[in-house]
């Protein structure tokens, strides 16, 4: 137990045989990477719309890039059900979450806390993950969904709290359905999903309050 | 099973041998998320699940906590109540941060990038690189008239908040006015009746489009909620009965500020009496300026008796200023 | 500056001072030490863990010695230290069945197996001061007989004989093999389930509790109490290591049980049956477990289809309120200042007032 300590302690239940010696390290000071990372996190969701930067070193496991990783493993732990796309639901991905999170990972979208989306064009629609509950609406998924781009693509204007008048957004590899599924979302306000778009170390917040332009 | 050990026991109340900002890692994790969530619906409270702070309840642990999750070590923070940095109460939580988690503390306003403050809204503008955590003693905007948790969260699922409304209007009715002077209920997004906490409703409008990120923590009821910056935040009111403010005919005895919410400080037992700047900041600042009130003569008197009957050996002042470095 | 409360630090470090100098007292008198509260205020101490919720005997002595004595701040002193443990994981839950028993009483059968043990009790001392532990010398070492015989390895609890006959309700888990709750992890939620009632009632304070339970004695929500029983003693607890997959005992605590049996009419599910209320605490708490046994039966109004009427089968009100750690510390912040919010009072009183003189006076006139 002690050997296989993870930082979301002894609870975390992952799949017999994790390979130690093949996993890619998680952050390199726990305590003070996680803060630094939670912030940009933080401004992210609070300015929705705007591009923040991770600085930090950060080995990223295959086929994640470093935003998309470093968000996870600092929210991510024993009490977050994780569900993994087709893509990345890897072996190795899976022992590397199970071991630095000690997250459950689940099957049924539906079921996670968090949702790690690599392949944004084959991702399940956004009203297949948990929307939170009337009385409860924080009991909702919040997903990280990576992609190619979050300057290059198509330009999409948001408004909503955090968002001085309004601001451009130009995410590339968002499926065709993507913000039409947004405006639904947005819609059942305050039920609703939340997400994190990722490419690099690049990281976009958008929370259920956002609006996007017809 | 915690270990018995007489070695060990030493530890509680010594600060040293704490994790960073004193939570461990995985309550700073549920923290966190639950701060998103927030941001994420504003002005709905998230339930967390709120630990025993070193301090008691009802003395700022939700605040603490919202701030212990969020703080760095390249943050500054200025810690006030009632507007003031060197009330007790306020001396003993940035003496907490500076000791678990070694962060430089301020008293400057523009200074800081994390300002926990309980019952005021700091008088100087806030920009968008800083974060406001206030300290909630009751979160629940509605508890006042309906004391069931459960009934209350369902008025606040529904946007059910007729009972709100009447008993604003029966103010109306009864006193001409209304007799809601701190604590003023205000609308969130325009989707959450959400409770401002103690802040003179003076503060009230400070919060609407504010353009740094606001956080509640409160510790004993154990929710978090959040204004993310640039949301509409409006103070409930009625088209023939709009909100308004306190306003002072007298300005601050002590710079002169004209617009700032005041303290009444009496002077003696024969109805002497002055206003001061209860921002303790702003008015230091401004008095640095070289902006003067109009103390009259016998007040000014009365007051250099009073502080001299009051004053510290080694000067209070002096103490909370050097305080941050310790 | 210029206002009395503006303390500062040094006014809080002097404070402290202060403090430390009155809890010391008189240095004449020799100071107490740990082993010294632990062995001799048991009691104190065996209080202080159970709503402290930590069982240290050693970490309760010194918070109860720090406190001054205060046994609600002492009582937060544990719980703000609890916080910082580490969690290892979860015992199996204990079983009281295998007690090794050293106080035994059934008030609903005169005699039954394994007997009435009266073990330590106050219950029948002549409550006259006692002026022979006054004396300078002591008490030198009182010591008690043994008796003869043993007592039972183990002693059979009564609920579960009146369980051979079916006259009393089972005692089932929730039909889920979800884990536990915690309230000290998550917050409590409403409608509130039996384990976070049961927790929110072991943590709760012994005060408030047996007002309560009290209550309900007098018709606040009358509910027929017996005490099937209370028992006394140590009993083993076990852990499963992960690497293990099977329970290993880890140790052993002292705990106090009690098992209210509850008259009850039956409801269109259920025949008439006896009920149960439960209290467990660790240590020798016997008036806590009693009373929060009265008040756990009581909270199970909603699920037993009774009436809810009374304060004592009010969860909200019971739970929300049975902390001493959340109520001491939100009655006492009112000393905080509150300037800022007692100005706005002012004004608005000053403006209501007004109101009220203009309108005295056009009625006058």
């Amino acid at each position: 137990m002690a050997m296989l300590s993870s930082p979301g302690g002894p609870a975390g239940i992952g799949p017999a045989g994790i390979d130690i010696a093949d996993l890619k390290p998680g952050l390199g000071d726990p305590v003070h990477d996680s803060q630094g990372i939670f912030r940009i996190l933080l401004e992210a969701m609070a300015r929705p719309g705007k591009v923040m930067q991770f600085e930090g070193g950060l080995d990223a496991p295959t086929p994640l890039d470093v935003a998309t990783t470093a968000a996870l493993l600092t929210l991510c732990d024993q009490d977050t059900p994780l569900w993994i796309d087709w893509i990345a639901d890897t072996p190795p991905l899976r022992g590397y979450f199970s071991f630095h999170c000690g997250c459950p990972l689940v099957e049924r979208s539906q079921e996670a806390a968090f949702a790690l989306v690599s392949d944004a064009e084959n991702m399940p629609r956004l009203a297949l993950f948990a929307q939170g509950v009337d009385q409860y609406p924080d009991r909702s998924a919040s997903l990280v969904i990576q992609l190619s781009s979050l300057v290059e693509g198509p330009a999409t204007v948001l408004r909503g709290p955090g968002i001085r008048d309004q601001t451009v957004l130009k995410a590339a590899g968002l499926p065709d359905w993507f913000w039409n599924d947004w405006r639904l979302n947005a819609g059942q306000f305050p039920l609703g999903v939340d997400v994190f778009l990722t490419a690099g170390r690049s990281i976009v917040g958008l929370p259920r309050t956002v609006v996007v332009e017809a | 099973m915690p270990q018995t050990d007489n070695q060990t026991a030493a530890a509680p109340g010594a600060g040293e041998g704490y994790n960073f900002a004193y939570l461990d890692e995985q309550t700073k994790r549920m923290i966190r998320r639950c701060i998103l969530k927030a941001v994420a619906v504003p002005g709905y409270q998230v339930p967390f699940g709120g630990r025993e702070m070193p301090l008691p309840y009802g003395w700022g642990t939700g605040g603490m906590q919202v701030t212990a999750s969020i703080i760095g070590l390249d943050d500054t923070l200025k810690v006030i109540d009632q507007g003031a940095d060197d009330t007790t109460n306020a001396v003993n939580i940035r003496r907490f941060f500076a000791r678990t988690a070694q962060v430089g503390t301020t008293e400057v306003t523009e200074e800081a990038s994390i300002i926990q403050t309980r019952h005021r809204v700091p008088e100087d503008p806030m920009t968008e690189d800083q974060i406001l955590v206030y300290q909630v003693p009751q979160p629940e905007p509605l508890r006042t008239l309906e004391p069931r948790e459960i009934e209350c969260r369902k008025m606040h699922a529904y946007k059910e908040y007729g009972l709100m409304q009447v008993s604003l209007y029966e103010d109306i009715a009864r006193f001409g006015e209304i007799a809601t002077s701190y604590s003023y209920p205000v609308m969130v997004n325009e989707r959450y009746l959400m409770s401002p906490t103690p802040i003179p409703k003076f503060d009230n409008p400070k919060m609407d489009d504010f353009p740094a990120l606001q956080l509640f923590g409160a510790g004993r009821e154990k929710r978090i909620y959040a204004i993310p910056p640039y949301t509409k935040v409006k103070s409930l009111d009625f088209d023939d009965h709009p909100f308004r403010v306190q306003q002072w005919e007298e300005d601050c005895a002590l710079c002169g500020a004209e617009e700032t919410f005041l303290d009444e400080v009496i002077l003696d037992d024969s109805g002497g009496k002055m206003y001061v700047c209860s921002d303790s900041h702003f008015c230091g600042r401004r008095r640095a300026e070289g902006h003067v009130g109009q103390l009259p003569d016998t007040a000014a008197a009365a007051y250099a008796a009073a502080v001299g009957a009051q004053e510290a050996p080694d000067g209070d002042a002096a103490q909370a200023q050097g305080e941050g470095e310790t | 500056m210029y206002v009395a409360v503006k303390g500062g630090e040094q006014a809080i470090l002097n404070s402290h001072k202060l403090v430390a100098e009155e809890r010391r007292g008189d240095a004449a008198v020799p100071e107490l030490t740990l082993n010294q509260i632990k062995e001799q205020m048991q009691l104190a101490v065996d209080r202080v863990m159970t709503e402290g919720s930590l069982y240290d005997r050693d970490l309760a002595a010194l918070a109860i010695k720090q406190a001054q004595g205060d046994l609600v701040e002492a009582i937060f002193l544990l719980r703000a230290y609890r916080t910082t443990l580490t969690r290892f994981g979860e015992t199996q839950p204990i079983d009281t069945a295998q007690m090794a028993v050293r106080r035994r009483v059934s008030a609903a059968y005169k005699d039954l197996p394994g007997g009435q043990i009266l073990g330590p009790s106050y219950d029948y001392t002549h409550r006259l001061l006692d002026f022979a532990l006054a004396a300078e010398e002591g008490v030198g070492e009182p010591e008690a007989a043994v008796a003869d015989e043993a007592v039972d390895d183990s002693i059979p609890r009564v609920t579960d004989i009146l369980n051979h006959e079916g006259l009393i309700e089972e005692e089932l888990a929730f039909g889920d093999d979800g884990p536990v709750a915690d309230l000290t992890r998550e917050p409590m939620a409403f409608p509130a389930e039996r384990d976070m009632r049961l927790q929110n009632l072991a943590r709760g304070d012994e005060g408030f509790l047996l007002a309560l339970g009290y209550s309900t004695q007098r018709g606040f929500g009358r509910n027929h109490p017996f005490a099937g029983e209370i028992r006394l003693g140590e009993v083993a607890v076990e852990f499963v290591p992960e690497e293990l997959g099977f329970p290993i005992e880890i140790g052993e605590v002292t705990v106090t049980e009690c098992q209210m049996i509850n008259q009850f009419a039956g409801s269109a599910e259920r025949p008439p049956q006896f009920t149960r209320g439960y209290g467990l605490a660790f240590g020798h708490c016997e008036r806590k477990t009693m009373a929060m046994a009265l008040v756990d039966r009581a909270l199970r109004a909603r699920e037993l289809d009774e009436s809810i009427e009374y304060p004592a089968q009010d969860e909200e009100f019971v739970l929300y309120h049975s902390d001493n750690v959340e109520a001491s510390g939100f009655v006492q912040h009112l000393k905080l200042p509150h300037y800022v919010d007692f100005q706005s009072e002012l004004q608005l009183i000053r403006s209501l007032r007004r109101r009220h003189d203009e309108d005295h006076r056009e009625a006058a006139e």
